[in-house]
């Protein structure tokens, strides 16, 4: 683990990487989408909207994932300080901020039509709802961190106390009487016909890696900027 | 100098420690605010809730449930409709005019936003379908269990 810290054999890793996750995620997104579009049949009850589980499912996951990501990457800056981990926190910030709000977007227009409303105050609307102002305020910490030079360790624990929303969205359809239907696909089985289900699984592998390469990219342009900026503030005091 | 290093380890294994320690707590003290909100965080009353305790007369409150196969009954107004909601153990009368939801028929989840009359019927302003978690493609929902089975065995094979 502590190889990786390294941001020289960090770079060495991510540069080839990233095209290939990229590369990679565009295809089987775009195909994903394209199979969900044009091939994938009209469903039983909700008609031709059930296309927006496509997008709106990997978006939910990625959401998710986005904060465990931060919320390991705090772990890891308070614990072992390691020097990539405040920036890998960064890094993921953002685009799990865009998928968030994707997933409310697409799930708020899938609303409309199959439950009758666009937005309903409901356990995992809102729990949803606040994992996107999670990320902002996480956002605003980590970059006023990295700006004026005010200790990581901030936005570190804010990251670790907001991942205890995690749990709690993906709970919030089995504990509490929700609107939003209970989980289709768990350890037991799908109750999604495999009509649905593979194009679903396809695209989110393929948002899924996607969301790494952004990432990686993310992370070497914030360590570029980190060094710059230390390079001038070095010629500063030199010149 | 030595000293630096064999102590560099300890701090490390304290901010661990400290760290899933924090986490621990977070969860607990996660874990008994959901336990305590698990009944007012809920969007809606089941049936056997609401009958067993029922709410104030007007009270506005939401009614979550199954509508009952063939209880959808439309009045000569064309717009009134009345149905019963159940979960298994209970059954609600429910009165509603107005336009109805893609997704409201019958066997199928409902939450009817309202209030409770003095004479048990439920007065709804407003229904909301709830979707299940079963996703069936249109053609096969007038299968047989055992067509649908040889159809699904067809297209992931």
């Amino acid at each position: 683990m502590h190889g990786f810290a390294n941001p020289t054999r960090f770079l060495s890793i991510a540069r080839p990487l990233t095209p290939w996750l990229l590369g990679l995620g565009l295809v089987l997104a775009g195909g994903a989408l394209a199979w969900g579009i044009l091939a994938a049949p009209a469903e039983r009850l909700q008609g031709e909207t059930v296309r927006i589980l496509f997008i709106h499912v990997p978006t939910a996951w990625l959401g998710m994932a986005g904060w465990t990501a931060v919320a390991g990457a705090s772990v890891a800056e308070l614990v072992w300080r390691h020097p990539l981990a405040a920036i890998a926190g960064r890094a993921a910030a953002l685009p799990g901020a865009v998928f968030t709000a994707l997933c409310l977007a697409t799930g708020s227009l899938w609303g409309r039509p199959a439950w009758g409303t666009w937005w309903e105050w409901d356990g995992r609307l809102t729990s949803m709802l606040v994992l996107l102002f999670l990320y902002f305020g996480y956002m605003a910490l980590a970059g006023a961190a990295a700006r004026d030079g005010a200790p990581s360790r901030i936005p570190a624990i804010f990251g670790i106390v907001g991942v205890i929303n995690v749990p709690v969205i993906h709970y919030s359809v089995l504990w509490w009487s929700s609107i939003h239907q209970p989980p289709s696909i768990t350890t037991g089985g799908s109750a999604m016909a495999p009509a649905f289900l593979w194009p679903l699984l396809v695209a989110t592998l393929g948002f899924s890696l996607l969301f790494a390469a952004v990432v990686l990219m993310r992370m070497r342009a914030l360590l570029a900027e980190a060094q710059l900026e230390a390079r001038l503030r070095r010629r500063a005091r030199e010149g | 100098m030595n000293d630096k290093t064999a102590r560099r380890p300890k701090a490390k294994h304290q901010r661990l420690a400290l760290v899933v320690l924090a986490i621990v707590a977070l969860v607990a003290a996660a874990v008994i605010a959901t336990w305590a909100l698990r009944n007012q965080a809920s969007y809606f009353y089941v049936p056997s809730q609401i009958v067993k305790d029922p709410p104030a007369p007007g009270r506005a409150v939401r009614l979550g449930g199954m509508v009952e196969k063939g209880s959808i009954v439309t009045e000569n107004d064309g717009v009134t409709i009345n149905f019963v909601v159940g979960d298994g153990d209970a059954r609600v009368p429910v009165r509603y005019s107005g336009i109805v939801p893609d997704l409201f028929i019958e066997d199928s989840g409902v939450v009817a936003e309202g209030r409770m009359q003095a004479n048990g019927t439920f007065l709804a302003d407003k229904l909301l379908a709830k979707h299940d978690e079963n996703y069936v493609p249109r053609e096969l929902q007038a299968m047989t269990a055992a067509q649908k089975k040889a159809a699904v065995a067809e297209t992931t094979q």
